[in-house]
């Protein structure tokens, strides 16, 4: 499946772009997590520590354990710091 | 019940104004606004960075769960993005019920859920670098309240 992945604040620093689209047959955000950083290091940087990774799934916020099945749109950000 | 996200300043006094406008039927108007705060005196720039798209939405859901819980006229809550500067204002809510019990209630709810749930990020700049601000436990152990 064709998935567009998209990166904010430091996650996106660390890995170097704000979005990208992603040929994948991961069946969870942990395998999407997994195959993303077996690709580079700046991708294992980034999500070294996933407990200060979120995770959203067409734009609802959602967990690592979270089923990919239908989904079009991954973001991974930290922890969010609006008000 | 409005949301707005968007780069420009806003002004407290005429939003709330414009809440109010033409309605007889509010009793209590609370608001709240957020502003750049420099604690070290350092502080050059605060970069706001949010997610398009899902933020309106975010916003617009936690908005939609006050009304469910509490008896309220009107709400509205602006955030903004992009470069600011110490003193600036960040962002606003207002509630306005018939009761003022319901009109705190609901800002201070809309407060705790915009700060861990709406996708914002904060980048402060000063004279050592640039840093991302670290989400605070309290925030998220605040929303156990409700």
């Amino acid at each position: 499946m064709t998935l567009e992945v998209v990166y904010f604040a430091w996650v996106r620093e660390r890995i170097g772009l704000p979005r990208e689209t992603v040929e994948t047959d991961a069946a969870t955000v942990a395998d999407l997590v997994a195959e993303l950083r077996a690709r580079e290091d700046r991708y294992d940087l980034a999500f070294s520590d996933v407990s200060v990774v979120r995770v959203a799934l067409d734009q609802v916020l959602s967990d690592f354990d979270a089923s990919l099945k239908g989904v079009r749109e991954v973001a991974f950000f930290p922890p969010m710091t609006g008000g | 019940m409005a949301v707005r996200v968007q780069r420009e300043d806003f002004d407290l006094g005429a939003e709330l104004a414009a809440l109010r406008e033409g309605r007889t039927d509010i009793g209590a108007l609370v608001s709240f606004s957020g502003l750049v705060r420099d604690d070290t005196g350092d502080l050059q720039a605060l970069e706001l960075e949010h997610y398009p798209g899902m933020t309106e939405k975010a916003l617009a859901e936690i908005e939609s769960e006050a009304h469910r819980r509490w008896d309220l006229n009107a709400t509205l809550i602006v955030h903004r993005f992009g470069p600011l500067e110490p003193g600036e204002q960040i962002m606003m809510v207002a509630a306005a019920s018939p009761h003022r019990k319901a009109a705190f209630e609901a800002a201070d709810f809309l407060m705790d859920f915009l700060k861990s749930r709406a996708p914002f990020w904060k980048k402060e700049t000063g004279t050592d670098g640039a840093k991302w601000v670290d989400a605070k436990e309290d925030d998220e152990a605040a929303l156990k309240r409700w």
